[in-house]
């Protein structure tokens, strides 16, 4: 079966300014995300990790249109959307809802959860106020909250309920990608496993497509179809779950996986601790984002920026020691 | 061999108080143990009272409405809650430190390192300002900081957060402490960052033959760094084992599902067992075992009467009714 991509990034790059010389002007650049390009497909859980300020939420925010793009395409549903205005994008968003990190942040404290949920049907649907509500209590059942939660403001939910609020807000509209960004770091591990089982069936029952920014490799693993590693706003490496965590290719995605700490005390495994911090977005190293701090660096990774290969069939790395 | 117990913390209660008479607990009956030269690492979820258990050990709740009302906590001999608040002082940065979760809140912003430094060790040393400076330089070298002359002449926020968090050990360190507490020291952290200061302070507390109370919520970091584990639950240990018991065979049917629900490198699961339901509020505790409207083996008896920690083995306790004749 062919698959058809329901989202694709073409060499999306994105700055931002800082610091402003004397006429206003501002005189460097921070690059976020840098010439990333990606296919997420119909239904499966595409995920992006990265350590912070790796560019990963920001490249969320792009596919969602919260920010548009310096240069590059993306293609949502066989549109271009890069460019195009909010009121363009407004209808759009009806397919294509965030989930975010902070639950208590996102919700509006001073409304209530019926009307939390409620909202975004007034904005995409012409329900009457009976079907909306017959929508709203559905939804707090397939989220694992009940009709009494309804009428409660967000302040009187704990972290992991306001999450299923949040969820629940993001599915109202019957969206075909679902942009969740951090969506359980927030919370403790005991609610985590709750959210992210709940994630599991949902994108089952409702054939969602998952894009997942998430720092938690152990997490990913569980979530995910494919997965790409971004560094410095860079994508490192792309390849399908299974791969990358059998035979990751990029030293960085290698370090990253061996500095995950296991809870089995009885493994004892060869660390690789890498040296130094992530260097400032403002001034790109020439080469190679990850060559600074790289064990099997040569010269040529200070010189050239690696260009992305395909080394086997959907696993793609950037990096010169596969040229 | 007998292990020299260095703190002592004996039925420990904290409350805070909102007036006069209303009051929440936080933590209560908790006695512990650590030994000399031990990592003991205490897990539980937010809300489970490690943090206020610490912050009790390091007498840092005088200003808040946090008191302790019950129990004792002795280092080396001498019983914390009751001595003076000027023989605190002496001990606290000196005998006994802490590092907290946000390096970056932690250090004073508007004070270079190496004010900073050299103020914590003149407190506790005799030590000339030259003499602190030099030591200060010396600590932060120890800590992997490749160039402290320029490090101790920086302001905080000119640091990374893996380069402050260095400096707070540098800092925690730099007395010679018997005990370092460690609350989520790498919890703020990124991961490669977080594999860097955990090797640091295993080497540390290995060279030093210091010991090393860390608090965390990340099971994968308590499996590498320490011997024993107290995991603790709505403000009480559940679980006391060593590490290879508690990862092997825990008992407590809250230790059971916290494990489980972690999702594991490497296992290929795609549903993981989760705990229903979230813990409970401090000023609302159920009645008998704090985790029973959870657990899926409580009976009558959980739900009125409170377990006590049960010896269930060497070295392994359990605040559970099932293992009472274990």
């Amino acid at each position: 079966m062919e698959k058809k991509p329901i989202l694709s990034l073409k060499n999306v790059s994105k700055t931002f300014p800082v610091g402003k010389s004397l006429l206003g002007k501002p005189t460097k650049f921070v690059h976020a995300v840098n010439n990333v390009s990606f296919d997420v497909y119909e239904g499966e859980t595409f995920s992006i990790v990265g350590e912070s300020g790796c560019g990963k939420s920001t490249t969320g925010r792009l596919i969602n249109h919260l920010m548009s793009p310096d240069s590059g395409e993306i293609w949502f549903q066989g549109k271009e959307i890069s460019k195009i205005s909010q009121d363009e994008m407004r209808p759009l968003r009806k397919d294509m809802q965030m989930i975010f990190q902070d639950p208590a942040g996102s919700l509006n404290p001073r409304m209530k959860v019926a009307e939390l949920i409620e909202e975004p049907l007034l904005i995409h649907t012409d329900l009457d106020e009976a079907g909306r509500m017959k929508i709203v209590n559905e939804l707090l059942g397939i989220v694992g909250l009940s009709a009494k939660h309804a009428q409660r403001y967000p302040h009187e939910f704990s972290g992991g309920q306001k999450q299923r609020v949040g969820i629940a807000r993001a599915l109202t509209v019957n969206p075909k990608l679902v942009i969740a960004d951090e969506p359980i770091s927030a919370l403790d591990v005991s609610i985590q496993a709750q959210v992210l089982n709940l994630l599991n069936r949902l994108q089952q029952e409702y054939k969602l497509t998952y894009v997942f920014i998430s720092h938690d490799l152990s997490v990913v693993e569980m979530i995910s179809d494919r997965i790409a590693v971004m560094y410095l706003g860079f994508v490192v490496e792309t390849a399908p779950k299974e791969l990358l965590y059998k035979t990751p290719m990029h030293p960085y995605t290698e370090a990253l996986l061996s500095a995950v700490p296991i809870p089995d005390p009885t493994l004892h495994k060869e660390r690789i601790i890498l040296e130094g911090d992530i260097p400032s977005t403002i001034n790109l190293p020439k080469g190679c984002p990850f060559a600074a701090r790289c064990k099997k660096c040569k010269p040529v990774c200070l010189e050239e920026r690696p260009v992305t290969h395909e080394v086997e069939p959907g696993h793609f790395v950037a990096c010169h020691l596969y040229d | 061999m007998p292990q020299e117990v260095l703190l002592e913390v004996k039925d420990l209660r904290t409350e805070f108080f909102s007036s006069k008479t209303s009051s929440v607990t936080a933590v209560a009956n908790v006695s512990f143990n650590i030994n000399k030269g031990e990592i003991l690492g205490l897990v539980g979820e937010s809300g489970c009272g490690k943090s206020v258990t610490s912050l009790s050990i390091m007498q840092l709740l005088k200003d808040t409405p946090g008191k302790i009302t019950n129990g004792q906590i002795i280092l080396d001999g001498v019983d914390l809650v009751t001595a003076s608040a000027e023989d605190v002082r002496k001990i606290r940065g000196g005998k006994m430190s802490m590092i907290f979760q946000e390096p970056m809140s932690a250090l004073n912003p508007s004070m270079r390192i190496d004010k900073q430094m050299i103020e914590t060790i003149c407190l506790h040393s005799d030590k000339t300002k030259e003499q602190a400076l030099a030591h200060a330089a010396e600590m932060l070298k120890k800590v992997g900081i490749p160039d402290p002359p320029r490090v101790l002449k920086n302001y905080p926020h000119q640091l990374s957060g893996g380069m402050s968090q260095r400096v707070m050990i540098a800092m925690a360190m730099s007395n010679d402490p018997k005990l370092l507490i460690a609350d989520e020291p790498t919890t703020a952290l990124d991961v490669t960052i977080q594999a860097q200061i955990l090797d640091l302070m295993k080497k540390i507390q290995k060279e030093e033959q210091s010991s090393i109370l860390l608090i965390t919520h990340d099971l994968g970091v308590v499996a590498e760094m320490c011997s024993r584990v107290i995991v603790m639950y709505a403000g009480k240990i559940v679980e006391e084992a060593p590490v290879e018991i508690l990862f092997g065979n825990p008992s407590h049917p809250y230790t059971q599902g916290l494990i489980a629900s972690v999702p594991k490198l490497g296992s290929g699961v795609k549903v993981l067992p989760s705990i229903p339901g979230s813990v409970p509020d401090l000023a609302a505790m159920p009645e008998g075992c704090r985790f029973a409207p959870r657990c899926k083996y409580a009976t009558d008896k959980c739900r009125t009467e409170n377990p006590e920690l049960f010896e269930i083995g060497e070295n392994h306790r359990c605040r559970c009714w099932l293992m009472q004749d274990k």
